[in-house]
């Protein structure tokens, strides 16, 4: 394309990426022929073919004798990621829509003859699809332009930062293929087993090296606040995702493993990783995509640098401690639990600080909340932040947890956060790039981002509302006593009384999908360069691709 | 950058000096209203650890026991306690109460119908439906139709040993696949299927009915009685009536004569205490049929 100044020759990335990739296919090709496990097996089957391409493109671009042109933004990889990003999470929202009904109608959405099909396979597709796959992919594809952008510096690490891309998907695809063949470690968020587990944390330390590469040959002097975010985040995750899956492989040719923990203290390090996967996945990540697409859209300076600065560092020191509140009343012992809680509600503040830059940065913008629904899909996600993180502490509380506790309070206040934060700043973030690195003047259609806020809104409204009351009735009816000291309710009229609410819910996700779908299509056009008729788009200023020369 | 930050004109507030990418920011204070906040929130979660049990101590395998010395373990078990001694009494009065005179007390009625009712939904009703309605293969408690007998001494030993459970005194009876163990061949078992349907007053093939007799007969009187009225010490159900634990169509009976049921329910002793059980026969015989 645009590497009309590339110099010739291999490069060393193209040569070590090749020498990698050909130990990789030698010790897939092992593992095809020795393995018994039929389930490995085909993991085994994918990875070699995986790898046999990777080989086979890393030859194809040795010939063409093409080389990255360091002056120019890699802005390939970033129109990759944005048809990853939308691709998995139209499939993650589907699944949810899917295993959403399946909770309302059960009888009807029962497989017997499709075992794969059903809730206990589908549901950790679901959380990965829109975790890992959706918003890995938003995080990955925003962190590699806006580190590029805010540094003046091409992507460093040659070929692998594509490495990164595509090895990032395959792991989602083995992730994916194994939940619904059977394998699984059963840790929450943490489901693949060992295999899958090293190859993310190869991809993941590949990940840290491109990033920290593209810090280190920066030509400004400060480090924009977006870039200290994802950095928390891509460090803090390496160093959960390993301790967390910690364990001992029955044999290096079956899928099955065992953790290295067990009881307890399996529970706290699995809490301990759930929780700050929440933090520093779900929060820190996304803290850096808002830190750059909301000032960069108000065209307005962030609100105050010092909050940043003390927001940030708070944030990350307070949120590590707050695992145990997932485990209040259960085994783990009262000390950990007190920490769990003090330390979640002194996490409020530090929470804010983020929802405060980020509002405060549209002072002196607001009006364009009336005219962008993309800035307005923006500050939305930044309210919804704000509110999930006041409620996440107001549920850590030993006695609200009490009542909280394995209800769909839970699950709706997870969802306000998934829903309205992570996923609304990604689509922000999504109606920001594709005009900008497909080069258009303008997106397709404001009125159908207009369509896509208003539809998606009011499904997460219905939503979180449904399950507030489905959450606090079913609480109340678990702990509901008559004057002899039986339970009031039996479980089964518990799950009978959620009936309405998982219908409401079930229509509320329908919607959100929906609005995801205008979504896709309206980028769809973008990318194409259509401009809908009859409509008065205002203009995008143009984005060079060329990188500055003197900052 | 020169020297002196310029001042965003908008807010009157400095910036910081830098740019990345067109973004600059503003020097604002942070906010008093977030700092005060947040000093609260910490004051809050430092009195509560002063109080509670809170940072561990391994150097000396414990930890700081709070003010409040407050131990779950402990409120659970002091819990345990004022159940016992608040349901205790009624509790013991409801075992040593003959089953059949615990109607004639009002007030221990009372309470066998509410342990019967909350131990019947979360042990019970997973089979036997809510209220007891039952579905196909699970008897329906609420009329009066018993497969084992209705009285509340029978439903006391059905509950307490289970049918073809792995309790020693479980009841036990075990019909035949006639089909699937070539007892009986197809013909045969389609002949006894209109012999089956005739008992219950419907119309079936006369012809067919006639050759059944004497299969019958041999095979199936033994338990169900020569005119089909079922024996309750083997569980064999009445086949007269409208009433069918396996849905009474053509095909149903078919599949029942070649591959039998022999459907199960477990043995509840061990598993609920005495009391529960007396008081899931009275709420069992109290649904609708009870002899």
């Amino acid at each position: 394309m645009n590497d009309s100044a590339a110099r010739k020759g291999i490069g060393l990335d193209v040569l070590t990426l090749g020498v990698f990739l050909s130990v990789l296919a030698l010790v897939s090709l092992f593992l095809t022929a020795k393995t018994e496990d039929p389930l490995m097996k085909v993991h085994a089957v994918i990875l070699l073919g995986a790898f046999t391409l990777g080989i086979a493109a890393l030859f194809m671009r040795a010939a063409s004798g093409l080389n990255f042109d360091q002056t120019r933004y890699e802005e390939g990889l970033i129109k990759a990621g944005i048809v990853a990003t939308v691709f998995w999470g139209l499939v993650g929202f589907l699944v949810g829509v899917i295993i959403a009904s399946q909770l309302a109608f059960p009888n009807i959405m029962y497989n017997p003859d499709f075992g794969w099909m059903n809730f206990g396979r589908l549901r950790p597709v679901h959380t990965s699809a829109v975790i890992f796959a959706f918003g890995g992919n938003a995080l990955m594809v925003t962190s590699f332009y806006v580190v590029q952008r805010t540094c003046h510096a091409r992507l460093a690490g040659g070929v692998w930062a594509w490495f990164v891309f595509w090895g990032y998907q395959l792991f989602i695809v083995l992730a994916a293929t194994g939940y619904v063949s059977g394998i699984t470690q059963s840790k929450e968020y943490a489901e693949p087993e060992w295999y899958i587990d090293i190859w993310l944390t190869i991809v993941w330390v590949a990940y840290l090296l491109v990033f920290l590469g593209t810090l280190w040959k920066r030509k400004i002097k400060h480090i924009y606040v977006a870039n200290w975010f994802y950095l928390a985040f891509i460090v803090t995750v390496a160093m959960l995702h390993i301790i967390n899956n910690l364990s001992v492989p029955i044999s290096l040719t079956e899928h099955k493993s065992y953790s290295l923990f067990s009881g307890v203290q399996d529970a706290m390090t699995q809490w301990w990783y759930g929780h700050n996967a929440v933090g520093f996945f779900l929060t820190a990540g996304f803290l850096g995509m808002m830190y750059y697409f909301v000032p960069k859209r108000a065209e307005r300076p962030v609100y105050s640098y010092r909050l940043s600065i003390v927001h940030f560092w708070s944030l990350i020191f307070i949120y590590i401690w707050a695992g145990p509140h997932h485990l209040h009343y259960t085994a783990l012992p009262m000390w950990a639990q007190t920490l769990g809680m003090t330390f979640s509600i002194a996490l409020w503040m530090p929470s804010w600080g983020g929802m405060i830059n980020g509002l405060m940065t549209l002072s002196g913008a607001w009006d364009k909340l009336r005219t962008d629904p993309v800035m307005r899909m923006l500050v939305v996600s930044v309210a919804f932040y704000g509110m999930s993180t006041f409620e996440g502490p107001v549920m850590s509380i030993r006695a609200v947890n009490s009542l909280s506790h394995y209800t769909d309070w839970t699950i709706g206040h997870v969802h306000s956060g998934a829903l309205g934060w992570v996923a609304y700043v990604s689509f922000g973030a999504m109606y920001c790039l594709v005009p900008w690195v497909w080069k258009r003047k303008r997106l397709y259609s404001n009125d159908l981002v207009e369509w896509h806020f208003w539809i998606s809104t009011i499904g997460i409204v219905f939503y979180i509302t449904s399950m507030w009351v489905s959450g606090i009735m079913q609480g109340l009816m678990w702990r509901a006593y008559n004057s002899f000291g039986f339970l009031e309710y039996s479980f089964v009229e518990t799950v009978e009384a959620m009936h309405p609410y998982y219908i409401i819910r079930a229509t509320g996700g329908l919607l959100f999908l929906i609005g995801a779908m205008i979504m896709a299509y309206n980028l769809w056009r973008t990318a194409r360069g259509d401009v809908r008729k009859g409509e008065s788009v205002p203009d995008i200023a143009p984005l060079p691709s060329a990188i500055p020369a003197v900052s | 950058m020169s020297d002196r930050p310029e001042v965003d004109d908008h807010s009157g507030t400095e910036t910081t000096g830098h740019e990345w990418d067109g973004i600059k920011e503003l020097n604002t204070p942070l906010p008093r209203w977030w700092l005060t906040i947040w000093f609260g929130c910490i004051a809050i979660a430092i009195v509560y650890m002063v109080l509670m049990p809170s940072w561990p101590l391994p150097w000396a395998d414990t930890y700081l026991k709070g003010l409040r010395h407050y131990s779950e373990r402990a409120t659970f078990e002091k819990d345990m306690v004022k159940l016992a001694a608040s349901r205790g009494p009624d509790e013991a009065r409801l075992i040593n109460t003959a089953l059949d005179q615990i109607e004639n007390n009002p007030e221990l009625l009372n309470f066998a119908m509410a342990a019967g009712k909350s131990a019947f939904g979360d042990n019970c009703a997973t089979c036997h439906g809510s209220g007891g309605v039952g579905t196909f293969g699970y008897p329906a408690l609420v009329d009066d139709v018993w497969l084992w007998g209705g009285t509340l001494d029978d439903i006391k030993y059905t509950i307490t040993n289970g049918i073809r459970s792995t309790g020693d005194d479980t009841r036990f009876s075990q019909m035949p696949a006639f089909g699937r163990d070539g007892l009986l061949s197809k013909d045969e078992i389609k002949d006894l299927v209109e012999y089956v349907v005739s008992l219950s007053g419907r119309e079936a093939d006369k012809a067919a009915v006639a050759r059944a007799q004497p299969l019958f007969a041999d095979n199936c009187a033994m338990c169900h009685g020569e005119d089909g009225k079922g024996t309750r010490e083997l569980g064999a159900p009445n086949l007269t009536d409208a009433d069918w634990l396996y849905a009474g169509d053509r095909a149903t009976i078919t599949e029942t004569i070649t591959n039998s049921r022999n459907g199960v329910m477990p043995t509840w002793q061990g598993r609920l205490e005495p009391w529960t059980i007396q008081a899931l026969a009275v709420y069992v015989h109290s649904l609708g049929g009870g002899e």
